[in-house]
């Protein structure tokens, strides 16, 4: 009797696991068809050339030397990249900036905070979609609003989104725009965080705002600025929709506002207008794109906790 | 009772069985299309020819078209899609025939096939094996939009050499007028802009050369012609940079603009738009006077059998009738498209006179030749139009440009 309770005892663990795995099953399954499989799918296809829309011969590594090393594939690819680094460097200064300096200022309470907080957070629950015809109409050449208001005060605005020199710029305040209301968001809630006696002991000690913000809410603020900052590098580097809307597949003019995400797309699934689909290539560049992301994501968020820590 | 029960349940089995063989024999075929715009048309086609073949019927299908490349091949590759496939020519076919997803069409299956010319036929046709794929549905003429009512207003007469375009887009301008409506935010459209107003300048010796290996993009008589492009930047739209083609056809609609480089394709769209547009569609200015006007062809597409269609041989029925001048006749009628069926009928005077340029065209140098392997003749130029327009490159570094990227699959511009 004392066995078998025993037995018992020693099976409920099992069972519990066996459990466990049961619930965990739907969700492992829609992972595995819907993010693993593509995944190592597109990590196969990388390796074969494509001849029409079937993969061909195995060709090793060549798909991706063509995207590194042969012009003009790899000149698309640096350029792209090199957009993408663009956008990442001006989110960070331009959108996360504001962000921070909305945050505080939001985390002051003056009157009427929380309807400025909610007009903060607006445009980030709109699609892209929306906020990306929405500009390309603001900033039209003839008819825009952006324009039409410089001709008030006398000035001639330029065609914006058509000009190599201001294109990019303007989707990227597009974009601050948009997003700006979620990282102000996280960092206020970081913010809120911190002791209030820390910030009045600070206040107590004659520190002004650009001393709080700087010496006591900023070091504080190390967790918030992790999460922002990886948020805003994965964010730059899978850049997509907004470009799409306002500057269409080719990151036109010249290519000047071409990121990797529109490059991997016209590769891959190619366009009616230009070209043909090459799954070989476009698999190459979605993984260079994956270990990008994944490798550089894996090292910041290792600096940035140890940031936190030393903080 | 029970026998009349019995024999009731026996008639009811008979009925059923009666019209489920009816439906065993009726196929409903599904046409995949990226033209959406064209469904009444079509569905009034599909009424026809169901009404000469009572056991088939036709469902329209419609997808966007920027994502219908991907749609269709994700479908085929799944063994799925319509049944009967709308599609783009030359390249963009290609690659769907190398993956051998469309039934090859011969004079056996689509007997019509005899009524297109042979022009048509190459776009249809996969150049490894020399078969057709696709039956042609429709050419399409890019030349030059006249506002004629902007032009009578103006006191001026619509120009037929570079230098008259000139001229008139000066005097034009000075009454306030844009003379040219086009600018360059539309990249599948700048392609066009290009082989509009260099093809008279190019002429059809050039794209022999080219086709032979004789020419490359480097020739000088394609600089020169590019070089043209760069004067056009004083008579577009201003701030032309980041006009696209929408905006541009609003320009001419409306009569802000008095020309427009544009495609026979939009002449049913401008008079939808405007009901009351009076305009004319010309040859782009010729090099000089006496030059023949050239206008510049290609053929949009056709029509494909899926090869893992269930109903391959209703399928090749219905593509057979659309090579027939009964549905030309009605297509071009319908859609203001110029079918390609020899024989065919054009009642509308505009359309009429777009045919006419056709007979003396040039082809769309990219489309027709440069489309086929990566990277493309189109991406290559889409790319560098803008920057040449822009002067961050001369006329030189595109031709350059150009020949180096296609020289990579094309090899009678290899070591060139």
């Amino acid at each position: 009797m004392i066995r078998d309770r025993r037995r018992l005892s020693d099976l409920l663990p099992r069972r519990r696991s066996l459990w466990i795995a049961f619930l965990l099953l739907p969700a492992a399954a829609i992972m595995s068809v819907f993010v693993a499989w593509p995944l190592l799918s597109a990590f196969r296809l990388a390796f074969y050339r494509f001849d029409g829309l079937m993969p061909s011969d195995f060709v090793g590594l060549e798909n991706f030397r063509q995207v590194l090393t042969e012009a003009p594939f790899s000149d698309w690819t640096w350029n792209a990249l090199h957009h993408n680094v663009i956008v990442f460097c001006a989110l960070m200064v331009l959108e996360n900036g504001t962000a921070l300096l909305l945050a505080f200022a939001l985390l002051k309470a003056l009157p009427g905070h929380r309807v400025h907080q909610v007009i903060v957070f607006l445009p980030v629950v709109l699609s892209s979609v929306i906020v990306g015809f929405l500009w390309k109409l603001f900033l039209h050449p003839l008819f825009g609003l952006v324009n039409q208001a410089l001709a008030l005060v006398g000035l001639h605005g330029p065609a914006w989104l058509g000009q190599e020199s201001t294109a990019l710029g303007s989707i990227i305040l597009a974009n601050v725009w948009h997003w700006v209301g979620f990282p102000t968001l996280v960092l206020l809630a970081g913010m809120q965080r911190i002791s209030k006696e820390v910030i009045e002991a600070a206040r107590l000690d004659g520190a002004g705002d650009g001393t709080l913000l700087l010496k006591i809410i900023w070091p504080l603020l190390a967790p918030s600025v992790t999460i922002v900052t990886i948020l805003t590098f994965i964010g730059s580097f899978n850049w997509f929709e907004l470009p799409y809307i306002m500057a269409g597949l080719t990151g036109s003019p010249g290519g000047s506002t071409d990121v990797l995400g529109l490059y991997f797309y016209r590769t891959a699934f190619g366009s009616t207008t230009t070209g043909i689909q090459d799954f070989g290539q476009g698999s190459a560049l979605a993984v260079l794109m994956f270990l990008l992301i994944a490798g550089v994501t894996a090292i910041a968020l290792r600096l940035l906790r140890r940031r936190e820590v030393e903080l | 009772m029970n026998i009349w029960r019995i024999g009731r349940v026996a008639l009811a089995a008979a009925a059923l069985w009666g019209f489920a063989a009816t439906a065993a024999q009726a196929v409903e075929l599904s046409f995949w299309t990226w033209r959406q715009e064209d469904k009444a048309a079509y569905n009034e086609l599909f009424a026809d020819f169901t009404k000469a073949n009572p056991d088939i019927t036709v469902k329209f299908e419609s997808f966007p078209d920027e994502s219908y490349p991907t749609i269709v091949s994700a479908a085929l590759a799944a063994g799925h899609g319509g049944d009967v496939i709308h599609t783009h020519a030359y390249g963009w076919l290609e690659q769907f025939v190398k993956a051998g997803y469309f039934v090859a069409q011969d004079q056996a299956t689509v007997p019509s096939l005899a009524n297109m010319p042979a022009d048509a036929l190459i776009a249809g046709t996969y150049r490894a094996d020399g078969r057709v794929y696709s039956l042609p549905f429709a050419s399409q003429t890019l030349g030059l939009f006249i506002n004629k009512d902007v032009f009578a207003k103006a006191g001026l007469t619509p120009p037929k050499t570079w230098d008259e375009f000139l001229t008139v887009s000066k005097a034009l301008k000075d009454k306030g007028i844009i003379p040219l409506a086009n600018g360059l935010g539309t990249s599948w459209f700048n392609e066009m802009f290009v082989a509009i107003f260099t093809n008279p300048f190019l002429g059809p010796d050039f794209v022999t050369d080219l086709t032979t290996g004789k020419a490359t993009f480097k020739d000088p008589r394609y600089i020169a012609a590019l070089g043209k492009l760069l004067e056009l930047r004083d008579v577009m739209s201003p701030g032309y940079e980041g006009i696209d083609y929408d905006t541009a056809g609003q320009l001419f609609v409306t009569g802000r603009a008095a020309m427009l480089a544009g495609g026979s394709f939009d002449i049913a769209t401008y008079r939808a738009e405007n009901p009351q547009i009076s305009m004319d569609f010309v040859a782009p200015p010729t090099p000089k006077a006496g030059d023949p006007g050239t206008v510049t062809k290609f053929y949009d597409g056709g029509y494909a059998v899926n090869a893992a269609s269930p109903n391959k041989e209703a399928a090749l029925k219905l593509v057979n009738w659309m090579g027939t001048k009964q549905f030309g006749d009605k297509f071009s009628a319908l859609l203001g498209n110029i079918s390609p069926i020899k024989g065919v009928v054009i009642n509308d005077p505009l359309l009429a006179e777009v045919a006419t340029l056709n007979q003396t065209a040039m082809p769309h140098i990219n489309v027709v030749y440069f489309r086929f392997q990566k990277p493309t003749g189109s991406e290559l130029l889409q790319g560098d139009i803008t920057k040449m327009m822009a002067g961050s490159i001369t006329p030189d570094q595109l031709g350059a440009d150009l020949t180096a990227g296609v020289a990579k699959w094309y090899a009678p511009f290899q070591g060139k």
